[in-house]
This record gives structure tokens, sequence and C-alpha cells, in this order.
């Protein structure tokens, strides 16, 4: 059951208390909050506590060629609360040549697919997911394609595919 | 989306079967009339008890958010038409309405209202149709004529209102392509006399039909637990009595000023969320209604003093404003100013809350668009609502969660 729900500024500064020092941000009425890599899932268990109980997306950003960025991939973690409808997003930033961050599937069931999305299309890795295969690309896929480095058009990896033919289909 | 049969994750608790010999796999899809869109679902059958499911996507998969990299903001909106494809009125006004708020656009007052007429009728034509194949497939074929004729005249108002009747990329940044002319107000209200009758025909068709309530009561049940934590919205969850809409929690557009109820039902089965849909085509019709009587007069786009909304021929040609704001739009280094920034936006679409991720970098088209769909959340809580029912409820249990294969893979 979760505790009665708390004022955003309440919350932040919970979990600038517990999470260490985390970054926030408000634009056009949205508050964001930055948490450091190792702690994610540590900082939204705590929000999924403290009210945060639906997860309205998983979702990533590639930086690769965005101006003054100061790392690769952004993590975007949409929370609502259902009870006050008050929303929160939370960033984590990850880097090559790894990116790994911790699966938020035991908090929220829903982010089975869209952690496989944001690891098929921009490969980044959630250690402890039941099940990361491709979501929308065909298992045989080797890239990434909504990284920036991979272009809009061009010759691909079609030649990877198998033939199907009806006998073995 | 792999070739071979999939490795099943954990069963449900029929498949504790001593022998696995008794169980075999049934492939459904990707084409199949049934599953109305192109959508693959593995089945693990016990006889004709489905002991588990597996869905598998991506047999549509388009690389929209590739694409939304690659188009200006008024561009992209022909490519959101193709998403949700029985909404694209819908999808349009989730799109722009996001794009406006990482702009920081304020809309006129008759753009929010013509917005809000245009994704109610959307609403109305998505449940006639999602209604209308959930019917369709457990055997009321007339229902589903009764609701595609309807669906029909939405198409007809559409038409006459921005020339497309399915693709319509109405909306555009600041406003709109058309405005509301006499013959589609005229149209409207025609629509809004004649329509509460084929809903009642359509409710006395199927809403105690015996074969129907038989077919979905108790058939896929997704508890308020579940469907907060699958991450359900729109009629879903509200069927699941989550009594979330963003109408009324996050009123954007011009719901503040109109009067409706938030549709819900507690026992989250097949047919509370037929209950919900056909409940909620009447709120829709009563906020159509008051928002056409109430249409405030004055222009549709944000004046051209903003340089976002295109301006009229008539302002081109006459005014030296115009023409200094058509060609700045116009010309591919100009454009509008974007922040550097991201945002996020939704909409309470037809089938939950659909928004859009935007992150700008000073240049006309998005860093990163990405798109929040809702039906990849309701199809990933598929094998949870099949497992224990007959092959037959797999087609009653997919048309009433309404998977666009389209959205789904984008």
């Amino acid at each position: 059951m979760p505790s009665m729900p708390l004022a955003v500024d309440d919350i932040l500064a919970g979990l600038a208390a517990r999470c260490g020092a985390a970054e926030t941000s408000v634009f056009r009425g949205q508050t964001r909050v930055v948490v450091s890599e190792p702690r994610s899932f540590e900082a939204l268990a705590w929000l999924k506590e403290q009210g945060f109980d639906l997860l309205i997306d998983v979702t990533c950003v590639d930086y690769l060629e965005y101006p003054g960025a100061k790392h690769r991939y952004g993590l975007v973690y949409l929370l609502v609360s259902t009870a006050t409808n008050c929303r929160l997003t939370v960033r984590v930033f990850v880097d090559d040549p790894d990116p790994t961050v911790k699966s938020v599937v035991p908090l929220w069931a829903g982010a089975n697919w869209l952690e496989r999305e944001v690891w098929d299309l921009f490969g980044i890795r959630f250690s402890g997911h039941p099940d990361l295969r491709r979501l929308v690309m065909p298992q045989e896929f080797t890239a990434h394609p909504l990284r920036k480095d991979y272009p809009l058009q061009g010759r691909g990896e079609r030649h990877n595919f198998p033939i199907i033919t009806r006998d073995h289909s | 989306m792999s070739i071979a049969t999939p490795e099943f994750g954990t069963a449900g608790p029929e498949a504790g079967a001593r022998s696995e010999d008794y169980l075999w796999t049934l492939n459904f899809g990707p084409q199949h009339p049934a599953t109305h869109t192109t959508l693959r679902l593995v089945l693990k059958l016990d006889g004709e008890r489905v002991v588990d499911a597996m869905p598998e996507m991506g047999y549509l998969h388009s690389g929209f958010e590739k694409i939304g990299e690659h188009l200006s903001f008024n561009q992209y909106v022909t490519v959101t038409d193709r998403m949700n494809y029985i909404s694209p009125m819908a999808n349009n006004v989730a799109w722009h309405g996001a794009v406006e708020t990482l702009l920081g656009i304020e809309l006129t007052p008759r753009c929010t209202y013509i917005r809000t007429i245009i994704a109610e009728l959307a609403r109305i034509s998505d449940h006639l149709l999602s209604n209308g194949a959930v019917g369709l497939d457990t055997g009321a074929f007339t229902f589903f004529l009764y609701g595609f004729y309807q669906r029909e005249v939405i198409y007809d108002i559409f038409e006459t209102l921005c020339g497309a009747r399915f693709t319509n990329s109405y909306t555009r940044v600041g406003g709109a392509s058309h405005d509301f002319t006499p013959l589609v107000i005229e149209k409207i209200r025609i629509f809004i006399k004649n329509f509460p009758k084929t809903l009642n025909d359509m409710e006395r068709l199927l809403t105690r039909n015996r074969i129907f309530v038989d077919r979905t009561k108790g058939v896929g049940v997704l508890t308020r637990e579940e469907a907060i934590n699958g991450g359900a919205t729109g009629p879903v969850a509200r069927a699941s009595g989550v009594t979330r809409d963003l109408r009324k929690d996050d009123p954007y557009l011009a719901y503040g000023d109109l009067d409706f109820q938030v549709c819900c039902a507690s026992a989250g089965d097949c047919y509370s969320r037929y209950l919900v849909r056909m409940q909620e085509m009447r709120e829709s019709l009563r906020i159509v209604a008051q928002a056409l009587e109430n249409l405030p007069a004055g222009p549709v786009d944000v004046g051209i003093g903003q340089r976002v909304a295109r301006p009229t021929k008539q302002q081109v040609y006459s005014t030296i404003e115009g023409t200094i704001s058509h060609f700045e739009l116009s010309m591919s280094n100009r454009g509008f100013e974007v922040p550097h920034e991201e945002s996020y936006a939704a909409t309470e679409a037809p089938n939950g809350e659909l928004g859009f991720y935007i992150v700008g970098d000073g240049s006309e088209n998005a860093y990163r668009a990405r798109c929040r769909p809702p039906s990849v959340l309701h199809f990933a809580l598929f094998p949870q609502l099949i497992r224990g029912h007959t092959l037959s409820d797999v087609v009653a249990v997919l048309g009433s969660l309404n998977i666009i294969a389209a959205e789904l893979d984008r």
C-alpha cells in the first residue's frame, strides 16, 4: 500500500537525501530529475513507494550529435501517480562501451516490453530483465537502428536474413 | 519476430500436466482474418484450452520514430496518420499538441474547440470499429455493419472538413489546415441528431444478447492492480476500475470547459471493456454537441506575428508580414525557433494515453520523436488475460484490447 502522496518538492528532497545529489529542472511545468546509473533502481523503487504507481513509458535518447551533451544515452522514465495525477520524469544517463542499467521489471510488469524496445532500438542492456529479446526488429538483426550513427537510408543487414522457403517456414 | 518457435516464459497453472505431449502449438497470424492487423500469436494448447500464449510483433515496423527525426514538425503529421489508422485525427491532435508544448505555443480558443470536436469524433469512430470487431469476431455481423455505417458518416464529415477521408493530416503547428465551414457544422449537427438512434439500436442488438454476454463476460479478466502495474491506460484500464482519464485529470484543449463523465467499470473483463466503449461514445457525443454550440469565433491559427502557423493565401499576397512569414517558414534554414529542451505531452486517445516525447535541438526537425503507444502495453498483457480460456476466446480478448499493429510496431 503506497503511503500518503507527498508534494513533488518533498519527494525530490527525499530522493536527493536517499540517492545522492539529484539534479532537477522544470520545463513547461514538467519536473525532471536526473539519477545516477548505479542507484537508478533504488531511486525508482523508492518513488514507486511514494505513490508513483503507473509507469507510462521507458524510452531513450541518443545524444551523439546533440550540442552540449555530456553523455551518449539518456534514458527517460515517465512516472505518474494514479491517486494525485502528479507526473515526474526520471532521467538516467549511460555511456558507451557497455551501456547497462538495472531493469525495473520487478517494479512494473509493464516495463518488460518497453525495455525490450529500448534494447532493440538503442542497444542498452537491462540487467535482470527476464526476457531481453528484440521487440520490433528481427532477431537476426545486428544493429540498433535508432542510434544516431545508424543511417536513415542505405544498404543494410538484409543479407543476414535467412531465406525462408515453404518447406521450413 | 523469430522464425523458430520461441521459448515460452512461465506457463500458467495448467502447464503442470504430467506430460507435455498433450500440449500442442498453434501459430495464429501474422496473416489471419481475426487478428485484423499484422501480428502473431503462438498459442500453447491443451485440447481447446490455451495454456500459454506468446505474442510477437514487429511485422509492420516501419521506423516511424527514425523518420520523425528527419521530417519537420509539420511534415511528420502525415506519418502519425498511419499509426493508429482507425482514428488518425486523434494522432494528429496528440502530435501537434506535443509539438506546441515543446515550442510553448498558446492556441486560439477556436482551434482548441475544433481540435476537441475532431478528437471526439475520432474517438467515436475508433470505438465503433473496435466494438464492432469484437461483435464480428463473436458472431454478431449485423452489429459491425451498423457501426461501420456511422463510421462512414464521420469519414464524410472529415472529407468535407479537410479533403481526406482516412489519412487526414489535419492539424498544423499552431492551428489547423482548414477552418470549420457552415457545411461541416451542418453535417456534424446531423450526425449528433442521428447517431443516438443507431447507438440505441446497437445496444439493443448486443448488450443483452445472450450469446455475446456468454462469450465475453468473465473472459480476459484484468484486475485493477494488474492494469496499473502493466501500464494499461484508456478504456482497458477504466474497465478494470482505474478512474484515470486525462481529459478530466489533466485537462487539455477545451475539455476543462465542457461537461462530461468518465466511464468506468469494475469487472475488467471483455464485456466491461465493451460497455465502457459504448458509454464513452455517448459522452463523446455530448462533448461534441457542447463544443459545437459554443464554438468561439475568431481565427484558427495563431497570429502570423508568432511565425509558426502558415499564413493564408490572402495574407501572403496582400500583406508584407504574410509574405515574410511565408518565406521564413518555407525556407529550409529558417523555420521555427525550437528550444534546446525536451518535453512530453499526452492526450487521451481512443486507445489510451497517446503521448509524444520530443527532443528539440534548435533545428526544424525533432531530434527525437518518441511515440508512447498504448497498444504495446496492452498487447503485453495478452498472455495473462488468455491463460485458461479457450481458443475461441482469443479473438474476443484480442478484439476487446483493440490492438492496432501499425501503432504497435510504428
